[in-house]
């Protein structure tokens, strides 16, 4: 043992930083118009008041400052945001193999997505969309929590099974609305369903920001309790944990980031499944390293995807989605395969 | 004196126990003997305040325990449960120190290790829970419940609950964590152990309290307690208590080995 437990993780956030840091230069650096990391590093210094290089144009600083920023900044939000709702989720059903979706939040917010774009009402405002996204994934969520409410108690053992109910539900009644919709509402209603951070503008992101950030904050003082739970309810009462306060905030916490970024972005799928798993495998299942781990891991692997999805079919756009899930997809076959931490 | 006063468990018209009243006492070690299903586990739940009873109350030192909040509860009173369903591998160590979530794990290491060395299982701190067996992960969760009600910041009398902390150890195990339980009994705390082993429970329990059926049988100082008639009663096996070699005596059940 020549490395402490303790100092391995500072050094694991350290390079993690380090991660979201770079990946954050090459999102701004990198696409139609390609500058170097020192013209991004001189545009962001202009942001803080410097002047502005005589040889960087005007319009390259324009596309970094009004186009790029905005989605690297929504990336890192939203990848930090699934990672750790992913994170809370497996805490609190105790299994590594939870997601965010399992309460419902993502298939309300898809169905009220698709209500808005084939039953009409996305021509009456740009935020009918998200707002009616945001609005379906907390209804769903209310409705599992209430089906899984006994005395006063939410038992997570019915939440898993009326979550996959309603997520059906749910499901059959975006088929329906599929089967209605004409072939450019079709086309929208796919690509939302596969996600984008095509849409970012500084207002979104001012708006999206504290939906994200103040459960993202808050979650660090779970970590004591979830670790806990791990071991089971009675024996994190017996540790003196609130329970049933510790679920319901748990819950809260995600339907609300997930609702955000699924408002605004799609449904991102397997980066709150994935990324949490590899930093219990780099540094044990203690919540005080997941939750953070996963909160950087996530903003640099969003981040990093977002820029394959934009550059990789330039000068489409490959949906986020589909990057996410085909990294994440064999990947996660390959942890299955091997069983030391499941 | 963590104490059950008149409590009464039911699930629908059964009931689980039916006016129970016990005491736990500060510096002593009380044992809990009945056959299964007699509600053994039901009353240390309602001790322990995981479950709150039909009717009758648990008061810790005169104060209900429902009353007192989770967190002030855990840093007077542990548990160690039969089973432990943990499925992420944390190390050994890490469990243990999940003990001091009550005190914000203020002396987490150092107090994981001593209680590791206590209950011979310090060699055992770096292996993933997974890899453990049965007897192993039964002593880390002792250690567990230890360092749980170690080192509050009060003097306030605490407590040890164990729900057959001898299942699944050999021998030697069985005795050095009764031995265990009795050296911290000796040091001020008032232990509520679930046994099935009569001679376990002569050797190292103080009180006793026979239950059959939800219903206490008989209550009193061990010596008292544990005689053939009131165990035939309790268990419905005939026994012999015998003297034991180094003092004391032992139970011997009276069964034909040939089983007619």
């Amino acid at each position: 043992m020549s490395i402490q437990p303790r100092e391995r993780r500072r050094i694991l956030l350290a390079v993690l930083a380090v991660a979201v840091v770079v990946c954050s230069i090459a999102g701004l650096a990198i696409g139609a118009v390609n500058t170097t990391p020192s013209v991004v590093l001189a545009v962001m210094a202009s942001w803080l008041g410097e002047p502005l290089p005589e040889e960087i144009s005007p319009q390259v600083a324009a596309v970094l400052t009004i186009i790029r920023a905005p989605r690297v900044l929504l990336g890192l939000l939203i990848g930090a945001g699934l990672s750790v709702s992913g994170a809370l989720m497996q805490g609190l059903f105790r299994n590594p193999l939870a997601d965010p979706g399992l309460i419902g939040v993502s298939s309300g917010a898809a169905l009220a997505a698709a209500c808005v774009i084939v039953l009409g009402g996305s021509g009456l405002s740009p935020l009918a969309l998200p707002l009616a996204a945001f609005c379906g994934g907390a209804l769903v969520t209310l409705l599992v929590m209430r089906l899984a409410r006994r005395g006063g108690r939410i038992s997570i053992e019915t939440m898993l099974l009326a979550g996959i109910a309603v997520n059906a539900i749910a499901g059959a009644g975006t088929g329906i609305l599929v089967t209605l919709s004409d072939d450019a509402q079709l086309r929208s209603l796919t690509f939302w369903t596969l996600g984008s951070l095509g849409g970012a503008t500084w207002p979104i992101l001012i708006g999206v920001a504290p939906l994200i950030l103040v459960p993202l904050l808050l979650s660090p003082w779970l970590a004591g309790s979830l670790n806990a739970l791990l071991l089971g309810e009675e024996e994190a009462h017996h540790l003196g944990v609130n329970v049933e306060r510790l679920k319901l905030g748990v819950v809260l916490m995600a339907a609300l980031i997930v609702g955000a970024s699924v408002a605004f972005s799609g449904v991102i799928g397997f980066v709150g499944l994935v990324v949490p798993h590899l930093i219990r495998l780099m540094a044990g299942p203690d919540h005080r390293i997941v939750l953070p781990g996963s909160a950087l891991l996530g903003a640099a692997l969003l981040v990093g995807a977002d820029l394959v999805s934009r550059t990789v079919i330039a000068p489409a756009e490959l949906p986020i989605g589909v990057v996410t899930t085909l990294l994440g997809g064999p990947f996660f076959l390959g942890l299955l395969a091997r069983k030391r931490w499941m | 004196m963590l104490q059950a006063e008149a409590v009464t468990v039911r699930i629908g018209d059964r009931a689980l126990l039916l006016e129970v009243d016990v005491a736990i006492r500060p510096g002593e070690v009380l044992g809990i003997l009945g056959p299964n299903g007699a509600g053994k586990s039901t009353l240390l739940r309602c001790l322990s305040g995981a479950r709150k009873p039909s009717s009758g109350q648990v008061t810790l030192d005169g104060v209900p325990i429902k009353k007192i909040p989770p967190r002030v509860l855990a840093c007077r009173r542990a548990v160690l449960s039969q089973h432990v369903d943990l499925r992420f591998p944390f190390t050994a160590r890490e469990v243990v120190e999940l003990g001091r979530a009550p005190h914000r794990g203020r002396g987490a290491r150092a107090l994981a290790v001593q209680a590791l060395k206590r209950v011979d299982a310090l060699h055992l701190a770096e292996q993933h829970w997974p890899s453990l067996s049965g007897g192993e992960r039964q002593r880390i969760q002792l250690a567990r419940a230890l360092v749980q009600i170690e080192d509050t910041g009060s003097s306030e009398p605490r407590y040890l609950l164990l729900d057959e902390p001898t299942a699944s150890l050999d021998l030697r195990h069985q005795h050095s964590t009764l031995a265990l339980a009795r050296r911290l009994a000796g040091e001020g705390l008032g232990v509520g152990v679930i046994l099935h082993d009569l001679n376990l429970a002569m050797r190292y329990t103080d009180q006793l309290l026979l239950i059959r059926q939800g219903e206490p049988i008989a209550q009193g100082a061990t010596d008292e307690v544990l005689d053939a008639e009131r165990i035939e009663q309790t268990f419905s096996l005939p026994v012999q208590i015998l003297p034991h070699p180094t003092g004391g005596r032992m139970v011997a059940a009276l069964t034909d080995p040939k089983g007619t």
